[in-house]
């Protein structure tokens, strides 16, 4: 239970850089912070106390009861490359901003309003 | 076998226009018309061959609870159509609005992405997937909102990217406690398997996605994003965001899990019915205190969406009819307004209603058309805005709560005030403001006249002979509770 609980706090850790910090870089590092949150979680839904990876070996005997669930980290590799891209536009998107406004700082990029 | 078409076209169309294109975009534009015009053959016959049937296709043969199915029922069928029309005005009217801002063969193969990306949503039958293709859409959104490589677009295309990752992350979570709970990530079997789970994990799993897709379909108290992206976007983008993006992302979204896979939980409906009045209010008011054009249509979809979750909330055969005919019917219109934004944008050069005037003699088609659109959208028969309003409006009075049919009323007055304003200020001003000749070319004003005489043509969707073939397939498979089951595995 104690793992599920610091995952949350760091997604809660993530959500709270991205609603207060004020630059721009600061922002994106909150949104990667709460992905990895996200992708730790899914990992451990799929991790069991003592089991062994969802490999087939020649000659060793397992039985796919000993094995930890491969499907979640299928879809966290998935869920990785997802999330670079995404960071990637937004660092794309932020020297574009630094470009225009000259500032990473979101309380004096505020051309648009009500 | 038609299913993976739908994705496999725009995609590789999108691939060829990067190997393939030059310096000019000719290319570019024959091709994706070529793909989009297929697009809307193999959509309208995928809806008119289906018969209340559900095509199933298994990729690499993979069985159903194990592998990843594409699925498209008559509602997915229906919201392709929509995708592929909308796409194909919008496309005609690029051409020389794009060659008026910034002509590259970047902007179609981006389009194509954006098209692929719905088109996945609305046909995949898997969870994962479907957050894939929601990932992929909204790539090609933020690009495209930024097309124009202006500061504001910038500004608003960073905003859209940070609350487009946040709905992601909160997506993702639900899609990891789904799986923790249910073991698969085929819809149908989530629904299954959901159906002898305690009640509890339903609301948990539920509560997150209506976070996380709420987000996407900017719903009133997620809905800050909208209004900047949707008004900075290139025209014809600003169309495709608000004309089908929020639907295929959002609402289709919230229908497929909350109806077909949640069963239709009473208390989620509730929660719909109160968003979406609030939505429908909140919106307009909003709408009215801008002087904005495109910001101005952006609030008024925020207001629009507000109906159908409204519709859709109060659970009933007509509420449902009502929220389907009202999302096909805001598609058009709103589509429509935004082309006549970008028109008057390619025209006088600004989007502030106080700067236009002497549009009807400038630009009689976009005027014409505009009126067309503002009488649709604010529900003055004999259009179709009109029809499905009532019928949401009857809904509601039948589902015994009166006062959400007042409320929805007083908000269709609100729609109607403020495209009053549109009229009076923007299109009949008595400015009068110089205008050069025939900047508007004939794709532009054919996009228009399209979407002008599908508005008064889809309100004979509502006439019984026609109704039965067309939306009550649709509201038969989002009223089924186990119907979607049974189809996807064939029993």
């Amino acid at each position: 239970m104690t793992v599920y609980l610091l995952c949350f706090t760091l997604l809660l850790v993530g959500i709270y850089g991205i609603i207060t910090k004020r630059d721009l870089v600061r922002i994106i590092i909150s949104s990667g912070i709460m992905g990895y949150a996200v992708n730790l979680l899914i990992v451990l839904f799929g991790y069991k106390n003592g089991s062994i990876y969802a490999i087939f070996i020649k000659d060793t005997p397992v039985s796919p009861q000993m094995m930890v669930d491969p499907l979640p980290q299928a879809l966290v590799l998935t869920s990785i490359v997802i999330e670079l891209g995404t960071t990637a536009m937004l660092v794309a998107l932020a020297v574009r901003l630094f470009e225009k406004y000259q500032t990473f700082d979101i309380t004096k990029i505020r051309r648009l309003s009500g | 076998m038609i299913l993976p078409f739908f994705i496999i076209i725009p995609l590789l169309t999108a691939f060829i226009i990067t190997l393939i294109a030059g310096e000019r975009d000719n290319w570019a534009v024959i091709l994706s018309i070529i793909a989009v015009i297929s697009l809307v053959a193999l959509s309208v016959f995928c809806f008119v061959t289906l018969n209340g049937r559900t095509i199933v296709y298994e990729m690499s043969n993979w069985k159903a609870p194990i592998g990843i199915i594409l699925a498209v029922d008559a509602l997915s069928a229906f919201m392709l159509m929509i995708v592929a029309v909308i796409a194909l005005t919008s496309l005609m009217f690029s051409v020389h609005y794009i060659r008026h801002l910034a002509p590259s063969w970047k902007y179609y193969a981006l389009f194509m992405l954006l098209v692929t990306g719905m088109n996945g949503v609305i046909a995949t039958g898997d969870l994962f997937n479907m957050f894939v293709f929601v990932e992929i859409t909204l790539f090609a959104a933020y690009s495209l909102v930024a097309y124009g490589c202006k500061a504001e677009e910038f500004e608003a295309s960073f905003k859209y990217a940070i609350m487009g990752s946040i709905s992601s992350t909160l997506v993702l979570v639900g899609i990891g406690i789904t799986y923790a709970a249910t073991s698969t990530l085929t819809l149908a079997k989530i629904a299954e398997v959901l159906q002898q789970k305690d009640p509890m994990v339903t609301l948990w799993i539920g509560g997150i996605f209506l976070a996380g897709f709420g987000l996407k379909a900017a719903i009133m108290p997620f809905h800050a994003w909208l209004p900047d992206a949707h008004s900075s976007a290139p025209a014809p983008i600003s169309a495709m965001l608000s004309g089908v993006l929020i639907k295929a992302l959002g609402v289709y979204v919230l229908i497929r899990l909350f109806f077909n896979v949640f069963g239709g939980i009473t208390i989620f409906n509730e929660v719909f019915v109160i968003l979406g009045t609030i939505s429908i209010l909140v919106g307009g008011f909003l709408a009215m205190g801008q002087w904005d054009f495109k910001r101005l249509l952006a609030y008024s979809s925020i207001s629009q969406i507000g109906y159908i979750i409204l519709g859709l909330g109060l659970g009933t055969w007509l509420g449902v009819l009502g929220a389907v005919f009202h999302l096909v019917n805001h598609a058009i219109f709103k589509s429509l307004l935004f082309y006549n934004a970008g028109s008057l944008e390619t025209a006088f050069g600004t989007r502030d209603l106080r700067k236009m005037g002497n549009v009807a003699k400038a630009l009689p088609i976009t005027s014409f058309t505009s009126m067309i659109a503002s009488l649709s959208i604010s529900g003055v028969p004999p259009f179709n805005g009109f029809f499905s309003k009532l019928i949401i409006i009857i809904a509601a009075i039948q589902a015994g709560r009166p006062v959400y049919a007042f409320l929805a009323a007083v908000g269709s007055l609100i729609t109607l005030a403020y495209y009053m304003k549109v009229q009076r200020f923007g299109f009949h001003s008595r400015n009068i403001v110089p205008v050069e000749k025939d900047v508007i070319s004939f794709g532009m004003n054919s996009a228009m006249i399209i979407l002008a005489v599908l508005c008064l043509a889809t309100s004979v969707l509502i006439i019984p002979g026609i109704r039965e073939v067309t939306l009550d397939p649709i509201v038969a498979v989002i009223m089924n509770k186990t119907g979607y089951i049974s189809q996807i595995f064939g029993r």
